[in-house]
């Protein structure tokens, strides 16, 4: 027995428990990269913000953190946008509408929008990274009239990388969001007419307010440093940038460890970080 | 405070290892180490320990636990959580352990609600016993975690032929209950003062030569220190035994297996430690923590600062244990601390 006199809390939904989901469509956009669109057991809400991620359970493989790549103004199922790069993400690959997982969460800080809503945005993703800022961009689109401008920077390492290929061309063809997009390189197989050159090649032709932008970056574990010295660059104010990093999780609530960046867990203060909050964390790589 | 006779005492615990639901679990000696391990027969009972092989966290967050299972009905899978609410009488508890659970009843239940982990605590009855002896490791007297008022059912303390009794919860005075007791006299009150402010802090070889309270400040202020971490930990075999016998190392693993009838399976989480190479390793080739100075830092950095600033906690609570079981004996946080502090020392002259 416990001698303090701490109240006692009553159990009313074990943490562990994860709901039932169905794969109800999914997507190929690449060889690796695939979106799965997710129903909840009698059509329950995930409840999410953007940016924050779920714990995925694969019957008979493992579990994953995923980030919930559609915007919580999307009604109905929602989507993960997954890579696949081990044992779990390779199993879910293999799977398609009707199967059965597991859903824990959704865990973590997300791009809180309350803190957005009236700002101008700008949102840089690299590669899978634009997974999670997904979620946050359309969420700013679909209530556009509660931002002021938004500009999109996305970079993939080649043309037939690119995911949401059918929404890029819907963000080209916009007038009421900028969109840059660059490839890394461009195979002699593959056929691309825009800009070559790795994504810092783009920040110094956006144009924003440093002022008055909130950036949202999110990519590859390189890509952070050289992002925000091209926004140190354009003068933007350290506390307008927001950072959203990935570490190993397994447990996704602050208790197994795994995640810990100095003395900050990504799942729980992140995965989304006040630049200011992790620029002095050498752990943070950023 | 309660007087009970020895023999009363061991015939106490003899008639609850056989009436006790619950199994009933206590310091052995097994012929090389101290153990916690179940009591046949309270004869057993090795009360004069220095320290354990491991704390009794064993039992309320084991090394190997199943909390969830899944089975397939129609083409579908259902999740259960699954908790083993089992407890343990545990018996001979030393205060730095009891402190050590203290600090996890903090993460895993008042933080994080952890429901596997809070059913078996609140279901264990915890029965401390001053220390009697101490290891050559142990700093315990350094830390303040060599006696304690707190995080105990019953607390025993050694007087010759008899124990005197501190009770710490209402649970701990009912287990008491059928044994014949006495409340105790006054210079048998004034005895056990004795013990825990002379005898038990002069137990200890090994000293922090600062107040445990610098402690945050000492490891941030050599966090860059790089040169140091990479020296110390040089011979580092990264085997993680310095967190596998801490009494506050928590973190753990997750692994799903599948039952061999492929019909379902479960999840079951087991120790993990910082010290290992791929604990910070994510898929697609990236270590957060790939060099073994970088990983040792971080566990004394989680035991001394990162604790502590989350929790408010000193998760180093002096036990010694890593100390003496690192193979090659470069673990020992108390030299490390001492050593951290002369380096702060030097710097700044």
């Amino acid at each position: 027995m416990r001698s303090s006199t701490s109240e006692k809390f009553d159990i009313k939904e074990n943490e562990y428990q994860p709901v039932n989901g169905t794969i109800t469509r999914t997507h190929n956009f690449t060889e690796d990269d695939k979106l799965f669109e997710i129903q909840l057991l009698e059509g329950k809400d995930l409840g999410h913000q953007p940016g924050q991620f779920v714990m995925l359970l694969v019957p008979n493989v493992g579990e994953v953190p995923i980030s919930v790549t559609s915007s919580p103004t999307k009604p109905g199922p929602f989507e993960l946008t997954i890579r696949a790069v081990g044992n779990v993400t390779n199993a879910i690959h293999k799977m398609g509408p009707g199967d059965s997982v597991g859903i824990r969460g959704p865990y973590g800080t997300g791009f809180k929008p309350e803190i957005f809503e009236g700002e101008d945005m700008l949102y840089i993703a690299g590669g899978i990274g634009l997974a999670p800022l997904r979620s946050m961009i359309n969420y700013s689109l679909d209530n556009r009239e509660k931002f002021g401008d938004l500009t999109t920077v996305y970079g993939a390492k080649e043309p037939a990388e690119q995911l949401y290929t059918d929404e890029l061309q819907d963000w080209k063809e916009r007038d009421d969001m900028e969109y840059l997009e660059t490839v890394d390189q461009c195979p002699t197989d593959q056929e691309w007419e825009g800009r070559i050159g790795v994504i810092t090649t783009c920040i110094p032709d956006v144009n924003i307010d440093p002022d008055t932008t909130k950036v949202l970056v999110c990519g590859p574990p390189v890509m952070y440093q050289f992002v925000l010295e091209e926004l140190d660059d354009l003068a933007v104010p350290d506390e307008n940038i927001y950072l959203s990093l990935e570490r190993n999780m397994h447990c996704g609530r602050g208790l197994c460890g795994h995640c810990q960046m100095n003395e900050l867990y990504v799942c729980t203060d992140g995965p989304v970080f006040n630049y200011p909050e992790v620029r002095d964390k050498e752990e943070a790589e950023v | 405070m309660k007087i009970i006779d020895k023999p009363e005492f061991t015939t106490l615990i003899d008639e609850k290892i056989s009436s006790e639901p619950r199994d009933v679990v206590g310091v052995q000696d097994d012929g090389e180490k101290y153990v916690f391990d179940e009591l046949e027969t309270a004869d057993d009972l090795a009360l004069d320990y220095d320290v354990t092989m491991l704390s009794p966290k064993k039992y309320i967050m084991p090394q190997r636990e199943t909390y969830l299972e899944y089975q397939k009905s129609n083409g579908d899978y259902e999740w259960r959580a699954k908790t083993n609410p089992e407890g343990k009488v545990i018996v001979g508890i030393h205060p730095y352990d009891l402190v050590a659970i203290e600090q996890l009843d903090k993460i895993f239940i008042d933080t994080f609600k952890d429901e596997p982990y809070r059913a078996k605590r609140e279901n264990s009855l915890l029965i401390g016993v001053n220390m009697q002896k101490a290891s050559e490791t142990a700093f315990a007297g350094s830390m303040g975690t060599a006696t304690t008022d707190s995080g105990y059912d019953l607390l025993l303390t050694e007087l010759g032929d008899r124990y005197a009794i501190e009770i710490g919860t209402l649970e701990g005075k009912e287990f008491l209950a059928p044994a014949e007791t006495r409340t105790a006299r006054s210079e048998e009150i004034e005895e056990v003062n004795r013990i825990e402010e002379e005898d038990i802090p002069d137990l200890f070889e090994n000293e922090l030569e600062f107040s445990p309270d610098e402690l945050p400040t000492v490891l941030e202020e050599n966090y860059d220190n790089m040169e140091f971490w990479e020296d110390y930990s040089e011979n580092c075999v990264s085997c993680g035994t310095c967190n596998l016998v801490c009494p506050t190392c928590c973190c753990f693993s997750v692994e799903m297996t599948r039952d061999l009838d492929g019909k379902g399976g479960k999840q079951t989480r087991r120790w993990d430690g910082c010290l290992l190479e791929d604990f910070a390793a994510v898929a697609g080739d990236e270590n957060f923590r790939e060099e073994k100075a970088e990983r040792h830092r971080h566990r004394l950095m989680r035991k001394g600062r990162y604790i502590y600033e989350r929790y408010g906690d000193i998760a180093c609570i002096g036990c010694g244990r890593c100390t003496s079981e690192c193979v090659p004996n470069v673990a020992d946080p108390c030299d490390i601390y001492n050593k951290l502090k002369k380096e702060m020392t030097a710097n700044a002259q």
